[in-house]
């Protein structure tokens, strides 16, 4: 137990928790835009970005990689749209090209640098695959401050997402600008996104974003509740895949933590009051058996 | 034939196979099942490895072959269940990676599978595995393999071709004459399975998804006729291959992550100057027709 | 002779029952306009006849047999709007694919599949467009295309979701005219229909849906006010009487 008191890994936890919380509230906006794999595209797209930073700075500064890691998964994000809008070329395979050739991109550049830069290559590796275990104090600081920024902005504006997402032409009527609500939902998609990065890693953190609004979609039909439980599952799964991910020597934390949050997925699926397959399975059988008895009345009535 | 030829071989192979399969896919609007099956084929490897106790091919390829096709089917159960397709791919994916990841770090240890390598690749090893073939000699263990594969693409793509097209095109209409739909939709993911874990373990998985997608959707803005963009897709690929290769040699780095560049500099070629679908004949045309 | 018999059939959307109890026959040689308001399960009442959407309860006869067995005598002609028009292929080739069934497993086109397809394109005029691009074709030329489709699978039976939305007064005109002959020629064709102004001059048959059967039968007989405000609820509003109406709901 003793590495459960250990302040490294309270800060980890600590880190990881709040992580999960805005990841599942941003996580709730994606999944309404339908837009739930943009965040594995944006994830992937920043690996150039980071690399460019690292090059021209040459040194692994915390707030430097974010700053690149921001940029190119935003121009990531213009890619798609502008494919997208003037172009016969879909969405999906938008998002698996920018994906795709901005993360090889990205290694290319990787492989530079590691070649280039003996020891501080270690660091650099693990932006891929998440280093949450070995965060330092002032990386988690960084990392809380910004998730805490993006949970509050969201939570602040609660009623203008609300707004944006169901019926952006009466918002329009409002003078809720359109344009400046999709930049800032951009914004914190992206930033999300960056941040996560560092604690689980390129591939796993789309899976913090999609997985607890989709579980939370069984519970409830109201949209706060369901942010409120996103934020929760989010916050859950960072908590307790942290802690397990200490229980082992060398476990990785990234995977834990989208295990956890999978079993919670799971979970919902079979059980959820609203959505769950055992709910649907009843009110399916009742739905036969119901008209069933209404045709033998009416074969009866006819006869 | 000397080692750079072997590579570029080898990776051609890759880019017409991929190539073939990616038109499917981006008509099929399935571009990101091609993301998820090429993360998720890395439990089938490791649950492969973790029964048999060896890393024998093709105990590999069947292993992956399974969790490919899993993948698509729970996606598709999902997705009939009212999750959205594209958060249906993300639960699913992420999670069977998630599992994959964890089971090579707790049981596996390091021995031969690390999850860097399967996303990464490494090309420049395939040349010193070899095995003999009667007549033609010493040959690439990977390069074989991608021969089958690429056979077994042209086998399947060409045996049903006009299957191929009416289930992409109007699967309602499909289902009407009495064509299995369902059918034809997992005999799809399993040879994009098989694809992608071959390909997989030549080149890594951002290469296979680059491979797949970009080509086909490049392809996709050069011509209106079906046959034109499978056969444009795959010339595409291989030029990525061989232009990625060069690129990577010249400026010393990774082979894979410059091949999947290089596909995107195609793409931003096509989508600069195809003559119909290009931005620059977007911003001509109004000017020429004034 | 009843070449569709319905007996029973419901079929929902997971909680909403979208179809129940419907029972109707169909007579050969009949030209039949399914009418009824928006979301009244017209196109999912099609979809559930072809096995392309479940069905609850129910049982359903084509030509006295199982849908199975005679799949090759009944066309269908989806709406115009669920498939991609991006689809890189031409006209003629989506009228072909009307003929992939007969063709069978593992055969390819041959030349006189190729002039059969032609002519289709002939008798909806548009043989010069058979090899434009689909995505160039207006809507109502995309129309045609699937009609033409349609008429290929020589089939004794049709289904047509909605051939007339949004499609240009020439089209319209066209179709019906394809319509009316293949009705003379002894095939059976049902067709939703969304624009009640014209049910009396295009139909013979008229069936109202709205959930269930709400009146079915010959057009001159059945297609009267009562019937239409029945299906419609109160959302009809007379233009002149006994003339046309407009479907649009009242304050």
């Amino acid at each position: 137990m003793s590495i459960l008191l250990s302040s490294n890994f309270q800060w980890v936890f600590f880190s990881t928790l709040i992580l999960g919380i805005a990841s599942g509230l941003i996580g709730c906006l994606a999944y309404f835009k339908k837009q739930s794999l943009m965040s594995d595209a944006l994830s992937h797209a920043a690996l150039p970005g980071v690399m460019i930073a690292f090059l021209l700075f040459q040194e692994k500064s915390f707030l430097m990689l974010i700053t690149g890691a921001y940029i190119s998964a935003f121009i990531g994000a213009l890619f798609i749209n502008l494919i997208k809008s003037t172009t016969r070329i879909k969405e999906d395979s938008a998002m698996g090209i920018v994906l795709a050739v901005f993360f090889g991109g990205g290694i290319v550049l990787l492989t530079i640098v590691n070649r280039s830069s003996g020891g501080n290559k270690a660091g650099l590796d693990q932006f891929i695959f998440g280093q949450a275990a070995s965060m330092i104090g002032s990386d988690v600081l960084m990392m809380t401050i910004l998730a805490l920024l993006v949970t509050v902005v969201v939570i602040v504006a609660f009623k203008e997402w609300k707004l944006f997402l169901f019926d952006p032409h009466f918002a329009k009527g409002l003078n809720l600008s359109m344009t400046t609500m999709n930049g800032l939902y951009i914004i914190l998609l992206v930033l999300t996104i960056v941040i996560g990065i560092q604690a689980v890693g390129v591939i796993l953190m789309s899976a913090l974003l999609i997985i607890p609004p989709v579980s939370a979609r069984y519970w409830t039909h109201s949209f706060k509740r369901m942010m409120i439980l996103s934020a929760i599952f989010g916050g859950l799964g960072g908590a307790i895949g942290t802690t397990i991910s200490t229980q082992g020597a060398s476990w990785p934390t990234g995977p834990f933590i989208v295990l956890t949050l999978g079993s919670i997925f799971l979970v919902s699926l079979l059980f959820g009051n609203k959505k769950g397959l055992i709910v649907e399975w009843i009110l399916f059988r009742n739905k036969q058996n119901e008209l069933e008895q209404n045709s033998s009345l009416v074969r009866e009535g006819n006869s | 034939m000397t080692y750079t030829g072997w590579i570029l071989l080898t990776a051609s192979l890759v880019g017409i196979s991929c190539g073939i399969v990616g038109v499917l896919l981006i008509l099929r609007r399935m571009a990101m099942m091609a993301d998820a099956i090429s993360h998720t084929v890395l439990l089938g490897i490791v649950t492969a490895y973790l029964l048999t106790q060896s890393l024998n091919g093709i105990h590999m390829v069947i292993g992956a072959a399974i969790t490919g096709v899993l993948t698509a089917y729970f996606v598709q159960w999902l997705n009939t269940r009212g999750v959205q397709q594209d958060a249906a791919i993300g639960v699913v994916f992420t999670t069977l990676f998630a599992l994959g990841v964890i089971l090579i770090a707790t049981k596996v240890g390091n021995v031969h599978l690390d999850v860097k390598h399967a996303l990464m690749g490494e090309i420049t090893f395939i040349p010193w595995d070899t095995i003999d073939v009667p007549i033609i000699g010493d040959v690439p263990i990977a390069t074989l393999t991608l021969t089958f594969v690429l056979f077994l693409v042209l086998f399947v793509i060409v045996l049903f071709y006009k299957e191929w097209k009416i289930t992409t095109f109007d699967p309602a209409l499909a289902a009407s004459i009495g064509i299995p739909v369902v059918v034809m939709h997992y005999l799809y993911m399993t040879v994009l399975s098989i694809t992608t874990v071959a390909a997989f373990d030549a080149v890594g998985a951002i290469m296979v998804v680059a491979m797949l997608i970009t080509p086909a959707a490049a392809a996709y803005l050069w011509t209106d006729r079906l046959f034109v963009m499978f056969v444009l897709s795959a010339i595409f690929g291989v030029f990525s291959a061989i232009g990625g290769y060069y690129f990577a040699v010249l400026i010393d780095t990774s082979i894979s992550g410059s091949m999947a560049f290089a596909t995107g500099v195609v793409f931003l070629i096509s989508i600069l100057f195809s003559p119909r679908h290009g931005l620059l004949s977007y911003w001509i045309r109004p000017i020429a027709t004034k | 002779m009843n070449v569709l018999e319905v007996e029973n059939v419901s079929a929902a959307y997971r909680k909403n029952t979208v179809l129940r109890d419907v029972s109707f026959t169909i007579k050969q040689g009949s030209l039949t306009g399914i009418v009824g308001p928006n979301g009244a399960g017209k196109s999912t009442l099609i979809k559930v006849l072809l096995n392309l959407h479940p069905q609850l309860t129910g049982k359903v006869l084509f030509f006295g047999s199982e849908l199975k067995n005679v799949k090759r005598r009944i066309g269908y002609v989806p709406q115009r709007v669920s498939v991609d028009w991006d689809f890189p292929t031409d006209a003629l080739d989506v009228v072909l694919m009307g003929m992939y069934g007969q063709i069978g497993w593992l055969k390819w086109p041959k030349k006189i599949h190729k002039e059969k397809a032609l002519k289709a394109l002939d008798i909806v005029g548009m043989k010069d467009f058979a090899h434009r691009q689909i995505s160039e074709l207006s809507g109502g030329q995309q129309q045609r295309v699937f009609l033409a489709r349609a008429l290929i699978q020589e089939a004794d039976l049709y289904f047509m979701d909605e051939p007339l939305a949004g499609v240009d007064a020439a089209t319209e005109k066209a179709i019906m005219h394809i319509l009316r002959e293949l009705k003379e020629s002894g095939k059976t064709v049902l067709v939703v229909h969304h624009d009640l102004q014209t049910v009396e001059d295009y139909f013979d048959q008229v069936l109202f849906i709205n959930r269930t059967v709400v009146a079915q039968g010959e057009t001159e007989k059945i297609f009267t006010k009562e019937n239409i405000a029945k299906t419609y609820g109160g959302n009809i509003r007379w233009l002149k009487e006994g003339v046309g109406f407009v479907n649009s709901p009242l304050q």
